[in-house]
């Protein structure tokens, strides 16, 4: 047992309003810059829909992650072979066209613009030309538009689905959407570190947040082209690829990141999750349908003496055990069952995990009346607006299953709570939603507080990254007493 | 003495440019250290031109390496006129194509508005060089055949005398082949550039990535070394405090 800590994630879209808060924090900090106005760390998309970049999740075209192959696996476009033979020009990368052509507006032309008959108005350059455009599209083109022709029936995910079934899910009364915040998973078995020429990519020891380390980047493009989830991103300007980097200067100074500090509908959660080293790659190598459970298995239980003596042993430290013990991504994900990994089926093993929405049950139209009545509230689970086998194509690699065991189990906390304050509901039937999950009254309202009332503190859990101990390391600290900051300091600018 | 300036004189200072600009700027500019690759730009004339350029080149490359390394073997291969004219029409054709692919990549430079908003004056030297290179190259091919042979009798013990420290410069100061001239010298120009210009992303092809494991993971407090370590020492203790 090789036990290692990792900074997880849960986002409960039940929560999520789409109001790209979380966006807007993480742009103002990291990504307001020449070459990285098109980058978004942190983004919001409307499901059913093709996301940012358009049709990430195809990997026919774009060839990320990981395959099967025997026991174990092997990235899909990247790799010691394929990566060098591409190295000169790579085919399945992604272009500005495939995001989006950045743009500002020349505001000043509402100030000097000469007197005349029309309104001045200031129209849109582009950021990297500077000369005048047409926005074509933006990284948020298919906000809201669930039952679109353009953005949600494009969407990878209707592949699973056959074509009534996606004629009955686009008809006016049953139309849905709801909403994708994404940022980078910081993987168990990173495609983008895994796929990089230069090794500048990095898993952190204590953490497991995912870098590029930007001396070392040659920008050869392959984590662009390996990472599934398209959160690796190539700044144009300065040549070098750079990603979310989960705020980490906030973390260690124990803050939770910008995007997560921001949510207006509080959906996300940060903690630690001690897993096994050592299951790794037989858990990326799982058959499809049991890749969920395969990973939750990697995670390990921190109440464990065993787990707590070997997590000793390795270095992981006592405030470490203590935050994973505490943590809410292990309450979701482990112990609640109702967070699921984001497509699975790339093998990456994501530590970002969603609880789905639990969409309001679908209304029946006869002779022309639009009829809300059901025979039971919300009227069961399998009657959701939304498929099960499309939630299943997003959460677990097509194991309608799964999906299916957590609604069943978000739909019992709902009962549960239904009765405890209006108290309106038929007693068996609550009993009954509850056995079939064998769940009982205090576990729903345990998640029924951390959905709904959770403070600030106990939805981010964020281990003491113990600063002081790592810079007396590496330097003597008193030498440098009274001057500005440790290590040294480069411009980024661009090459010749 | 233009001679001596320009065989002697001219290699010993791109070489000492080249080996102390690059360490100094692999060292203290590591941010700077890219192929600052525009493929993200513009992707579809970048695989014509960029694909027949580099594969090009990096036959060419490897093939003047050979016949620096090892002319016996070289003028041996060729003993064969058959094998001779293989090897002739093999290097011919990754000059050729190496020469198409930079037509192609100027052009895309040129009309790609893009790709211009990344262009630096000193790509527009690394082009000229490059066209120099490649263009002076083919001609010394046409013009004076079967240089695989000759290259090895009479270029090699030139290039050897310089790595030696004894430079001879007789023979290829008595050669009447302007292109052959020219080839040598922008040479020896490109290697003097490297420090200067994006061609220092060739020193960084990364051939470590064949024997290194895919997954790295880098701890910054190795806690477990600190805590358990034989090799622990006491340290040197700050003096101001």
């Amino acid at each position: 047992m090789d036990v290692r800590s990792q900074v997880s994630m849960v986002f409960h879209l039940d929560k999520c309003i789409g109001c790209h808060t979380c966006s807007i924090a993480c742009k103002n900090i990291w990504t307001d810059r020449k070459g990285a106005e098109y980058m978004w760390w942190n983004n919001v998309e409307t499901k059913p829909g093709t996301g940012y970049p358009t049709k990430w999740e195809n990997q026919d075209i774009y060839k990320g992650g990981w395959e099967k192959n025997g026991d174990t696996v092997s990235l899909k476009g990247a790799g010691k072979f394929k990566g060098l033979k591409n190295i000169f020009h790579n085919p399945h990368m992604p272009v500005l066209d495939d995001y989006y052509e950045p743009w500002t507006y020349k505001y000043q032309d509402l100030f000097t613009a000469p007197e005349g008959n029309d309104q001045p108005t200031a129209t849109a350059v582009s950021l990297v030309t500077g000369e005048h455009m047409d926005v074509q599209s933006g990284p948020n083109w298919d906000d809201d538009m669930g039952g679109s022709i353009d953005y949600a029936r494009q969407d990878v995910n209707l592949q699973k689905l056959s074509s009534a079934e996606q004629e009955a899910m686009f008809q006016l009364e049953r139309m849905t959407f709801h909403y994708l915040p994404r940022i980078c998973n910081h993987c168990l078995n990173p495609a983008c570190v895994a796929s990089c020429p230069s090794g500048a990519l990095y898993k952190r020891g204590e953490d497991g947040i995912v870098l590029i380390n930007q001396e070392r980047c040659r920008a050869w493009r392959m984590c662009v082209t390996a990472c599934p989830y398209k959160k690796s991103y190539y700044n144009w300007n300065t040549g070098k690829s750079e990603k979310c980097v989960l705020c980490y200067p906030r973390l260690e100074s124990g803050q939770a990141p910008a995007c997560f500090h921001s949510c207006v509908g509080r959906i996300r959660y940060l903690g630690v999750m001690l897993y096994d080293a050592d299951k790794i790659e037989a858990a990326a190598a799982a058959p499809d349908d049991q890749l969920v459970n395969a990973q939750m298995d990697i995670y390990l239980d921190p109440f464990d003496p065993e787990v707590i003596k070997q997590a000793k042993l390795n270095g992981i430290a006592d405030s470490t055990i203590t935050a994973a013990q505490n943590s809410p991504v292990y309450k979701f994900v482990k112990v609640w069952k109702l967070a699921l990994p984001l497509h699975p089926e790339f093998r990456t093993l994501p530590n970002l995990f969603y609880v789905p929405a639990l969409l309001p049950t679908m209304a029946t139209v006869a002779d022309g009346v639009y009829n809300t009545t059901s025979k039971s509230l919300w009227n069961g689970v399998e009657s959701n607006r939304l498929p099960m086998k499309y939630l299943a194509s997003l959460f677990s690699a097509g194991n309608t299953g799964q999906v299916v065991d957590v609604m069943k189990r978000l739909m019992a906390v709902r009962l549960h709570r239904r009765g405890v304050t209006v108290g309106d509901l038929n007693a068996a039937e609550i009993s009954s939603a509850m056995n079939e999950v064998n769940m009982d009254k205090e576990t729903a309202d345990a998640i029924f507080r951390l959905t709904a009332l959770a403070t600030f503190d106990e939805r981010f859990v964020i281990p003491p990254a113990h600063r002081e101990e790592s810079i007396e390391m590496l330097e003597n600290t008193a030498d440098v007493k009274g001057n500005t900051g440790f290590g040294f300091k480069e411009t980024p600018a661009r090459g010749l | 003495m233009t001679n001596l300036l320009l065989f002697v004189v001219l290699p010993y200072a791109a070489l000492a440019i080249f080996l102390v600009g690059s360490i100094y700027r692999y060292k203290n500019k590591g941010f700077t250290v890219s192929s600052i690759s525009s493929q993200f730009l513009e992707g579809r004339k970048l695989f014509i031109g960029s694909q027949p350029f580099h594969w090009g080149l990096f036959f060419l490359f490897f093939g003047h390496l050979i016949a620096f390394l090892f002319p016996r073997a070289i003028i041996a291969w060729n003993g064969q006129p058959v094998r001779l004219l293989i090897l002739e029409i093999t290097a011919f054709a990754f000059g050729l194509s190496a020469c198409l692919g930079l037509i192609m990549l100027v052009y895309r430079r040129l009309t790609t508005r893009r790709v211009q908003m990344v262009t630096s004056k000193m790509d527009v030297v690394v082009f000229l060089v490059l066209l120099t290179q490649i263009i002076s190259g083919l001609l010394v091919a046409y013009h004076s055949r079967w240089g695989s042979s000759w290259f090895a009798a009479f270029l090699s013990p030139y290039l050897r005398s310089i790595f030696v420290f004894d430079p001879q410069i007789d023979a290829i100061s008595s050669v009447n082949s302007l292109s052959l001239k020219v080839h040598v010298i922008s040479a020896f120009l490109l290697i003097g550039l490297i420090p200067f210009t994006r061609f220092i992303h060739f020193l960084v092809y990364p051939v470590d990535y064949l024997w290194r494991s895919y997954q790295q993971v880098i701890w910054n407090w190795p806690r477990r070394h600190i805590r358990v370590s034989r090799a622990h020492s006491e340290g040197h203790k700050s003096k101001n405090n």
